[in-house]
C-alpha cells in the first residue's frame, strides 16, 4: 500500500501564494473560493518576533471525520495513495463534511457539492507532483509516500523536527510542517 | 512560550470564514422538530400498550400526537432539504447505508418514523376523532383491525417507543459525533436531545389538552386546529385527572433535561482547553445571555415552576408553560447549532 | 465610501464588459474568438510579462482556451517555476476591465469620455500631433515615458521620428540611485536580473529589501535555497518582513537612518580590521582615506540615530566578516527613499567591498550576456538640442534618462518646451511622486498618448489610448539579459487576443510608417525581425519557437573561476574614496544626514511590495484579485489600541498636505515599528474602468505628494511623507 503525504517546509516558505494560485488554474477552482491557503503565525512582541508560515490545505488524514460522517460515501479514501476525495454525483450537500472537519478544508462549490483539495489525484496518477508542489519557487513542499521509507517525505520526516495541524483532533493528517 | 500574537490566515471561503456557518435556521428547526416527534412518539407508544380508551389524554397522545407528528416530521424533512446544496442527489441517501454516518442511519430512521406513527395513530382514531371516522368508515375497520390483536398493539407501541429513541437520540448524535466541534463533541447529546424532544412532546400535548379540555369529544383535526386559535386567551379548568399525568410527565423531562445538560457542561469544563472555552461560548461568551435567559431560566427552569404549582392546583393549568417549553426547545438547538458552529480547536491558540 | 454612479461607468467594445460572476463565466465570454475551438492540450512556450523579471513560462491551452502557465525548466530565470503573479498571469487574458479598442478623447482630459475609434483613426490622428509638435517645436519637444522590454519599437519610432527624450519611471523612481551607487564605487550597476549570488552566499544582508514579499523570482529561488542551506540571514527593516523571520539577527532599524546602520557596520569592520585586506589592496583606491572619514561612526555613535544596540551592530559586523567573501549585502532594487540614496547604496557598494565580495563566489557575480546583433536600420536623425530631462547637467551622475526631469520641462518649458507625450506600459500617476505636479504636466500637452492593455490612471488623462495586447497574445522583442547563464528567450502568441488589441510592434511600426519612417522598419513583420536577428547571432527561429529559451556559452562568472576583475571607474579600481564625487562637490565618502522625523501623532508613511501583485497593474487580473483585492495598512499593535484601532477596521491616511486616502484595512501588528505605517504599493484605484478595482485599498502614490530629489542623480526620495490615520465610520 501507499500513503501520500506532503512534508512542507515553513524555513523555507515565503508565503506568497504561488501554490493557491496554481491549484485555482489547474482545478479551475472558482472565483471566490480556495482549496488551498496560507497560514502567518506571530509569536512574542516588537521586536521579538517569531513567524511561522504554511501553506495549508486538506490534510487527507489517515482517520479521516468527513469521511465517516458522510452519508451517501460521497465523500472517501481513494486508494492507493489514502488520498481523500469526493464523488460529486454522491454528494447531496448536507455539509456535515464541512462541519466535520476541524480544519475548515471544504467549501461547498458553487455547483453544490463539497469540494476541497484533491491531493491532485489526476497528475499523481501521471506520475506528476500537485500543482501547489511542482510550482512552489521555494521548493519548500515535497509530496511522496509515507510506506516509502525511501520517499523523501519519509527521509525529511526522519531526519528533521516537524509537527501537524491539530493532532488533539485525533484525525491523523497527513501533511506535516517541517520547523 | 509566548502568547500568539497574530494567526492570518488567506482562506475566504464562503460559509466557513471567519467562523463556520454552513448550518443556519433549517438545522436546528429540523432537529427540533425531530426531537419533538421523537417524545411524540415515544409518550403515543407507552400510552398506546397502557391505554384505558375513556382517558381523553390517552386519545390525545396515541392519536392527536402522532397526526401531528406526521406533519412536523414532513416539515422537518422539507426544511432539511431546503438545507441541501445538492438537492438533486437527495436519492443518494437511499441507494447505500454509512454505518458510520449518524446521518445516514437518520435518513433509514426516518423511514421506519413514518408507518410506526400511522399505525400508532390509526388505532384509537375513531374514539379520538369520531368526526373523521364517520366521514371515512374504513379507519374504523383498521382501528378493529389492529385493536382485535392485542399482540400487534404491544408492537406497534414497542416499535413508536424504540423508533422515538432511535429518532432523538440521533438528532444529538449527529452534531456529538462531529468531533471538529469541541461544543457538540459530546454523546450526551444525544440524551439531551432526547429529553428535550420528550418534554417538548408533552408539553404539546399538554398544550393540546388545555386547549380542547371543554369539548365532549375530540373534534376532527382541521375544527381543531381553527378552533384552537379561539381559545388560545383562555384558561381553562382542566379535567383534575389526566392534565397532571402529562404536566407531571414533563416536569421529570425537564429535570432530567436539566440535568443532562449540566453533565454536558461539566463534561466540557473538565476535558480539554478547546473544550472548556467551547463551554465557556455558551456561559459567559457571546452566547450566554440567550443560554441563561431563553433556553435555562424562560425555558426549562419557569415552565418546571410553573407545572409544579399546576400539579399542587395553586394555579390552573395553563398553556404558558407548553409554549415555554416548545420555545425553550427551538432555542436549545438553535444554540447549540450555532455556538458548535463557532467554537473550534484553533481557538485553544487564543 | 466612494459615491459611484454607474453612468461614469463607460461601454467600451462589445456587451462582454458585464462583469462575470466567475472566472468560469469570463472564461466563456472572453475565451471566444470566432474560432472552432480545437480539442485536447496543446503548449506553447513564451515568457512572462507580469514583472520585469521575464521568466520562461510554458503557456497550456485545453480544448482551445487558455488554461495554465507553468515555468520553463530550460530557462535560468524560472528554473521551471513561475511566481504567484505569473502563474496567475492567465487571468490577465480573461481580465474583464482590459482596453478593447482605440480610445478617444472626447470631452475635458481626465474626464474619461471617450469615443471607440479605429486604427487607423487612432494613428493618423497621433501622427498627424507629432508631425505638428515636430514643425513647430521640434522633435525634442516630443516625450516618452517607456517602461520593459515592450517599449523597444516604441523608442525605434521616437528616435527615428527625432527625439531621445525617453525616459522609464524605473530609473529615477525605482533602481537608479542603486546603480548609481555601484557604479561609482565599482564601475558597473547591478543590473536586472540582478547580479547577486544569493544561492551561494552563506550570510546574506537584507537593508529593507524584502525578498519573499516582492517576488523577483530567481531571487526568491535562491533565497529559499540559502535559508534551507543554513544561511545566516541579517535583516534591517522597520518592518518584520518575511525575510526577517528567517534571520538570525533582525535589526528594527529606525526608516531613513540604513546609511548611519552601514557606516557604523564599516566602521567596526575597519576598526577590528575584518575585512579583506588582500582583496581591498589588490583592486581597491583610496582605502586609507575612506578608513579615516569613516572613523567617527562608531556603533555608539549610530546607536541614538538608528535605535540599533551598539553590541547588535558589532555582533552583525562580525557575522558579515565571518563568512565573507560569501557574505552578500543585498543592493536591494526599488531604492528612492529618501534622497540620500545613491550614497546609501554606495555605501552599501562599499561595504560590498570590504568583504572581497563582489566578483566572488556568494556575493555578487559578473553576469555573462551574449551578443545578438541588432536588426540593421538607417542611422537615426542627431538631436540638435541636449535632453530635456537634466539641463545643465544639474545632476552630474544621471546616467539615464529622469523621468521627473521630463515633467519639470514639461510643467516650466524650460530649457524648453515638452508638447507630446507618449506613455507606455507604466502608470505614471502611479510611479512619478506628487500626481498632481504630473496631472498639470500634462495640461501642458498638445497631444498626449498613453498605450497600455489596461485603462490605468495615466491612460484616463490621456487624449488617445491604445489597447495593447497583453503578453500571451504577442510576439516580441527577444529577451536576452546578462545572468548566471546567458540565454536567449522568445516570447509567442499562445491565444489570440479577445478584440481589437494589437502588439506593440505592429503599433509601433504602424505609427512609423504614418510618420513617414517606414524605412525604420525594413522588414514584413515581427517573425521576420526575430528570425533574421536569431540567424545573425547563429540560433534556428524554429528552434527557439519551440524551446522557448536557448542556452548560450557559459563563462565563468567569479575572479577565482577567470571572470575579468574589471572596474570601469575613472581610477580603473574600486573607488573607497570617490575622487570624481569629491570634485563634483559631493561627500567622497558616504555622509550621514538625519532625516526628518515624523512631527507629533503622525507616522511616516512606508510603502511595499505584496507577492500577489505587480505594481499598479494586476489589480485587474481575476485569479490575482483573488488572492488579494486589497491592501491594508500596517499600524503597530501598540500604536493602534492606543488609537483604537483593532484589525479589520477602516482607515483612510491623511498626508500633512491634507490629501486623504481611500478608505483602507488596518491590519494591528506588532511586525512593524510604532513610528511609521506601511501599505503595499498598486491600490487604491481612481480609474472608473478598472472596474473591479475601483476603490478598493490606498494609494500609497496619492499620498506621495512629497519628496527628496537625490543631488547626485535626479532620484526621487519617497518615503518623506507622513501620515495620520483616521477612523473611517
Amino acid at each position: 500500500m501507499s500513503r501520500f503525504a506532503m512534508v512542507i517546509d515553513t524555513r523555507r516558505c515565503v508565503g506568497c501564494y504561488d501554490c493557491v494560485v496554481a491549484c485555482k488554474t489547474e482545478n479551475g477552482v472558482p472565483e471566490g473560493y480556495s482549496r488551498d491557503w496560507i497560514t502567518e503565525e506571530v509569536h512574542g512582541a516588537f521586536p521579538t518576533l517569531q513567524m511561522e508560515i504554511r501553506s495549508e490545505r486538506c490534510n487527507h488524514c489517515d482517520n479521516p471525520p468527513c469521511v465517516s460522517c458522510c452519508p451517501t460515501g460521497a465523500s472517501h479514501v481513494h486508494e492507493p495513495g489514502g488520498v481523500v476525495l469526493v464523488t460529486h454525483d454522491k454528494c447531496i450537500g448536507c455539509k456535515a463534511c464541512l462541519a466535520a472537519c476541524p480544519y475548515n478544508a471544504r467549501f461547498i462549490h458553487p455547483d453544490g457539492y463539497a469540494d476541497k483539495c484533491t491531493f491532485c489525484i489526476h497528475r499523481v496518477e501521471r506520475g506528476l507532483d500537485p500543482a501547489c508542489v511542482s510550482v512552489c519557487p521555494t521548493h519548500c513542499m515535497h509530496f511522496g509516500d509515507l510506506d516509502d521509507p525511501q520517499s523523501e517525505v519519509s527521509q525529511l520526516l526522519n531526519s528533521r523536527p516537524h509537527h501537524a495541524l491539530l493532532p488533539e483532533a485525533g484525525t491523523k493528517p497527513c501533511i506535516f510542517y517541517l520547523t | 512560550m509566548n502568547p500568539l500574537t497574530e494567526l492570518t490566515l488567506s482562506r475566504h471561503n464562503p460559509l466557513v470564514d471567519p467562523t463556520l456557518h454552513v448550518w443556519q435556521w433549517q438545522i436546528p428547526i429540523y432537529l427540533f422538530l425531530g426531537g419533538l416527534v421523537a417524545g411524540l412518539m415515544i409518550i403515543a407508544g407507552v400510552r398506546l400498550i397502557a391505554i384505558r380508551p375513556t382517558q381523553r389524554e390517552a386519545l390525545v397522545c396515541c392519536t392527536i400526537g402522532p397526526l401531528a407528528g406526521l406533519v412536523f416530521l414532513s416539515l422537518g424533512m422539507f426544511v432539511l432539504f431546503l438545507d441541501l446544496s445538492h438537492k438533486l442527489y437527495v436519492w443518494r441517501l437511499y441507494t447505500t447505508f454509512q454505518i458510520t454516518s449518524p446521518m445516514s442511519w437518520g435518513s433509514w430512521i426516518l423511514l421506519l418514523v413514518y408507518p410506526a406513527l400511522a399505525a400508532n395513530a390509526l388505532a384509537h382514531l375513531p374514539e379520538a376523532i369520531p368526526a373523521l371516522a364517520k366521514r371515512f368508515p374504513v379507519l374504523i375497520a383498521w382501528s378493529d383491525f389492529i385493536l382485535s390483536r392485542t399482540r400487534l398493539v404491544v408492537a406497534i407501541g414497542i416499535a413508536n417507543v424504540l423508533v422515538g429513541i432511535g429518532l432523538g437520540i440521533y438528532t444529538g448524535i449527529l452534531l456529538g459525533t462531529l468531533g471538529a466541534r469541541p461544543l457538540w463533541n459530546s454523546a450526551l447529546l444525544g440524551p439531551l436531545f432526547l429529553f428535550s424532544g420528550l418534554s417538548t412532546a408533552a408539553a404539546l400535548l399538554h398544550g393540546i389538552l388545555v386547549l380542547t379540555s371543554s369539548g365532549e369529544e375530540l373534534p376532527a383535526f382541521a375544527d381543531f386546529l381553527l378552533s384552537s386559535l379561539t381559545r388560545l386567551a383562555q384558561a381553562r379548568p382542566l379535567d383534575q385527572k389526566v392534565a397532571p399525568v402529562l404536566a407531571g410527565a414533563d416536569n421529570s423531562f425537564l429535570t432530567i433535561e436539566l440535568g443532562l445538560l449540566s453533565l454536558f457542561l461539566i463534561g466540557h469544563l473538565t476535558s480539554t482547553a478547546v473544550h472548556q472555552q467551547a463551554a465557556t461560548l455558551l456561559l459567559s461568551g457571546p452566547y450566554a445571555a440567550v443560554f441563561w435567559i431563553f433556553v435555562i431560566s424562560l425555558g426549562i427552569v419557569l415552565p418546571l415552576i410553573l407545572q409544579t404549582l399546576e400539579l399542587q392546583n395553586s394555579i390552573r393549568h395553563t398553556l404558558a408553560p407548553a409554549l415555554l417549553v416548545i420555545f425553550g426547545g427551538i432555542a436549545l438547538r438553535f444554540i447549540l447549532v450555532y455556538a458548535g458552529q463557532q467554537s473550534h480547536w484553533f481557538h485553544a491558540l487564543n | 465610501m466612494m459615491n459611484l454612479s454607474r453612468r461614469r461607468f463607460l461601454k467600451i467594445g462589445a456587451g462582454t464588459m458585464a462583469a462575470a460572476g466567475s472566472l468560469d463565466a469570463s472564461l466563456h465570454v472572453l475565451a471566444g474568438s470566432g474560432k472552432p475551438a480545437a480539442r485536447g492540450t496543446r503548449t506553447v512556450p513564451t515568457f512572462c510579462n507580469l514583472c520585469f523579471w521575464e521568466c520562461g513560462a510554458i503557456a497550456t491551452v485545453r480544448d482551445g482556451k487558455l488554461w495554465k502557465i507553468e515555468g520553463n525548466p530550460l530557462d535560468p530565470l524560472s528554473r521551471g517555476r513561475l511566481c504567484p503573479r505569473g502563474t496567475g498571469g492567465i487571468g490577465a487574458h480573461f481580465d474583464p476591465d482590459r482596453l478593447r479598442s482605440p480610445l478617444l478623447r472626447v470631452s475635458e482630459r481626465g474626464e474619461e469620455k471617450w469615443k471607440a475609434v479605429t486604427w487607423d483613426e487612432a494613428l493618423s490622428f497621433i501622427a498627424g500631433n507629432m508631425q505638428k509638435i515636430k514643425a513647430e517645436y521640434g522633435p525634442e519637444s516630443f516625450a516618452a515615458f517607456i517602461h520593459g522590454l515592450g517599449g523597444k519599437f516604441f523608442k525605434q519610432t521616437l528616435r527615428a521620428y527625432g527625439t531621445e527624450n525617453i525616459a522609464a519611471p524605473s530609473f529615477a523612481q525605482c533602481r537608479g540611485p542603486r546603480d548609481v551607487g555601484f557604479t561609482l564605487t565599482f564601475g558597473d550597476g547591478v543590473g536586472s536580473p540582478e547580479r547577486t549570488d544569493i544561492e551561494n552566499a552563506q550570510c546574506i544582508v537584507l537593508i529593507g529589501s524584502h525578498i519573499g514579499e516582492n517576488m523577483h523570482n530567481t531571487q526568491v529561488q535562491e533565497f529559499a535555497a540559502a535559508v534551507g542551506k543554513g544561511a545566516s540571514i541579517i535583516v534591517a527593516d522597520p518592518r518584520f518582513s518575511v525575510a526577517a523571520s528567517k534571520a538570525k539577527f533582525y535589526l528594527p532599524v529606525k526608516p531613513g537612518t540604513d546609511l548611519a546602520l552601514l557606516l557604523a557596520w564599516m566602521n567596526v569592520i575597519v576598526g577590528e580590521k575584518l575585512y579583506d585586506k588582500e582583496y581591498v589592496d589588490k583592486y581597491g583606491l583610496g582605502f586609507e582615506q575612506f578608513a579615516a572619514e569613516i572613523q567617527p561612526f562608531t556603533p555608539e555613535w549610530a546607536y541614538p540615530e538608528t535605535g540599533i544596540d551598539p553590541d547588535l551592530i558589532r555582533a552583525t559586523a562580525r557575522e558579515m566578516a565571518r563568512y565573507r567573501p560569501a557574505t552578500l549585502i543585498h543592493p536591494g532594487r526599488h531604492s528612492s527613499w529618501y534622497g540620500d540614496d545613491a550614497q546609501r547604496s554606495r555605501a552599501i557598494a562599499l561595504l560590498n567591498a570590504l568583504m572581497g565580495s563582489w566578483g566572488r563566489k556568494g556575493g555578487l557575480y559578473i553576469p555573462a550576456g551574449m551578443e545578438i546583433p541588432g536588426y540593421p536600420v538607417p542611422p537615426y536623425p542627431k538631436s540638435e538640442k541636449p535632453p530635456v530631462d537634466n539641463p545643465n547637467n544639474q545632476y552630474p551622475f544621471a546616467d539615464e534618462a529622469i523621468s521627473t526631469g521630463i515633467r519639470e520641462a514639461t510643467l516650466t518649458g524650460k530649457p524648453y518646451p515638452v508638447k507630446g507625450w507618449l506613455v507606455y506600459a507604466t502608470n505614471l500617476l502611479y510611479s512619478l511622486p506628487n500626481q498632481a505636479e504630473t496631472i498639470r504636466a500634462i495640461q501642458n500637452l498638445d497631444l498626449f498618448v498613453v498605450v497600455d492593455t489596461i485603462p490605468s490612471e495615466i491612460a484616463c488623462w490621456a487624449d488617445i489610448v491604445l489597447p495593447e495586447s497583453i503578453y500571451l497574445e504577442r510576439y516580441d522583442e527577444l529577451h536576452s539579459e546578462p545572468f548566471r547563464q546567458p540565454f536567449i528567450a522568445l516570447r509567442q502568441p499562445v491565444v489570440d487576443a479577445p478584440a481589437d488589441q494589437k502588439p506593440n510592434w505592429w503599433i509601433a511600426k504602424t505609427l512609423a510608417e504614418k510618420l513617414g519612417l517606414g524605412a525604420y522598419y525594413p522588414w514584413k513583420d515581427i517573425e521576420e525581425y526575430l528570425a533574421a536577428r536569431l540567424k545573425a547571432a547563429g540560433y534556428s527561429f524554429e528552434d527557439l519557437k519551440r524551446d522557448g529559451i536557448l542556452p548560450g556559452p557559459q563563462r565563468p562568472i567569479y575572479f577565482e573561476d577567470g571572470a575579468p576583475a574589471v572596474f570601469d571607474t575613472p581610477s580603473k579600481k574600486i573607488e573607497f574614496y570617490s575622487a570624481q564625487l569629491q570634485k563634483a562637490g559631493f561627500d567622497p565618502v558616504p555622509k550621514y544626514t538625519p532625516p526628518e522625523q515624523p512631527p507629533q501623532g503622525s507616522y511616516r508613511l512606508l510603502f511595499g511590495r505584496a507577492p500577489t501583485h505587480s505594481f499598479s497593474r494586476t489589480q485587474t487580473n481575476p485569479l490575482l484579485m483573488d488572492l488579494q483585492n486589497e491592501n491594508s495598512v500596517w499600524v503597530n499593535a501598540v500604536e493602534a489600541q492606543r488609537l483604537g484601532l483593532k484589525s479589520g477596521d477602516y482607515v483612510r491616511l491623511r498626508n500633512l498636505d491634507g490629501q486623504v486616502s481611500n478608505r483602507v484595512l488596518v491590519k494591528a501588528t506588532e511586525r512593524i515599528r510604532p513610528d511609521c505605517v506601511y501599505i503595499t504599493h498598486g491600490w487604491g484605484h481612481t480609474s472608473r474602468m478598472l472596474r473591479s478595482a475601483f476603490g478598493r485599498g490606498a494609494s500609497d502614490s496619492q499620498l506621495i505628494t512629497r519628496y527628496k530629489t537625490d543631488p547626485l542623480m535626479g532620484g526621487t526620495g519617497m518615503n518623506v511623507n507622513f501620515v495620520t490615520l483616521e477612523t473611517e465610520v
